[in-house]
């Protein structure tokens, strides 16, 4: 049955495209039919990082509005022949999306895919309070800040009383995913640890990704970054917290860089 | 090792602050956009502290109220700090 999960975090900047793009293709790469969905409307950027900004002819809005037929709207992956796109419109406001379309784009999607990742923009707003809507599941995207610690927990209280499960007395399943971890500055007390980050949100632990200069190289050339570097330090991440999306129990770890016998021997030296 | 750099430098970790101001503000904001009554806290605050004013002088920072939601029950604490001087004037304006 396919499932319906909201990327979404209050706070701009934390990473939400990234890990839109990254579980979305770490999915495909499981084998799962993914179709991920830009709800930022009037900013989109999924499209850019996953390398796709050359091939929207049509859009979410369209689709919405009845425009453009789904299938006119979905752009086919060209690395992973299961992952599709639906871009966000650039030149509409978010006033163009409706509760209605939504749930009609929803609900077809449901019948022709196994996953449906809504990349939520940032904000309260009415794009942000559509995209999580129809969620069956969310991963809320948190940095180890005040800030986007304090916002994360307003979008829970939003997911818990503003979607359609909770209005019809269900739970929407939440996961947190950490992102932009620095375990050796949270070990030094200068960042909050996940245990600091867990205890105050009270949401069970997706995945913890690793600062990393992996994820800036992947959205530069405009590949989710489980696909541009699969080794990398961020890539097992997000691959662990796909494993554990579809159920499995994987131990939680931060994933380190494997550095190169001349980065450690320089790094040795430098210390 | 680290430790003992960080106290030659003088500089502890900012974590621990950033965990507290974080807590007390967040048993603060918790209800509003939620489930919860919206302004409730905020309403339980003022009228507590008005209640309080009347035998105590007050600095209104002083006055936290937090609602820990629990599963089944929530847990309402008040906090109060009184300064000195104001104490004594409490205890002669009880008896």
């Amino acid at each position: 049955m396919a499932k319906v999960l909201v990327v979404t975090s209050g706070k701009g900047g934390v990473g939400k495209t990234t890990s839109t793009a990254a579980l979305g293709a770490a999915l495909a790469q499981a084998g799962q039919s993914v179709v991920v969905i830009d709800f930022d409307v009037g900013l989109r950027n999924l499209d850019l990082v996953m390398g796709a900004e050359r091939r929207v002819v049509f859009d979410l809005i369209n689709v919405v509005q009845g425009v453009a037929k789904l299938s006119q709207a979905l752009i086919r992956d060209k690395r992973l022949e299961n992952l599709w796109l639906i871009p966000a419109s650039q030149t509409r406001d978010k006033d163009a999306l409706t509760d209605e379309g939504v749930r009609r784009v929803i609900n077809e999607l449901r019948t022709k895919f196994d996953w449906i990742l809504c990349d939520s923009p940032a904000g309260i707003e009415r794009g942000a309070t559509l995209a999580m809507r129809y969620a069956d599941e969310a991963v809320i995207v948190t940095n180890p800040e005040v800030s986007s610690v304090r916002d994360s927990d307003r979008i829970i209280g939003m997911l818990d009383s503003k979607t359609a499960k909770a209005e019809r007395g269900e739970r929407v399943e939440k996961h947190l995913l950490v992102t932009r971890y620095d375990a050796s500055r949270a070990s030094r007390g200068e960042m909050l640890s996940i245990d600091d980050i867990l205890e105050i949100l009270a949401t069970p632990l997706l995945g913890i990704i690793p600062e990393s200069q992996d994820v800036l190289r992947a959205s530069n050339v405009g590949c989710p970054v489980t696909l541009n570097n699969t080794n990398s330090a961020p890539s097992r991440a997000y691959m662990d917290a796909v494993r554990r999306l579809m159920g499995e129990t994987v131990p939680m770890t931060v994933p380190v860089e494997r550095k190169g016998l001349m980065n450690r021997l320089l790094r040795r030296r430098a210390a | 090792m680290m430790n003992l750099l960080r106290l030659m430098s003088g500089r502890s970790g900012s974590a621990p602050v950033a965990r507290e101001r974080l807590q007390i503000l967040l048993a603060h904001e918790r209800g509003v956009g939620g489930s919860g009554a919206p302004e409730l806290l905020e309403l339980l605050r003022s009228e507590i502290l008005a209640v309080v004013s009347k035998h105590v002088d007050l600095d209104p920072e002083k006055v936290v109220v937090k609602l820990d939601r629990g599963k089944f029950v929530s847990m309402l604490e008040v906090d109060i700090e009184v300064p000195n001087a104001a104490q004594r004037s409490k205890l002669v304006a009880a008896t």
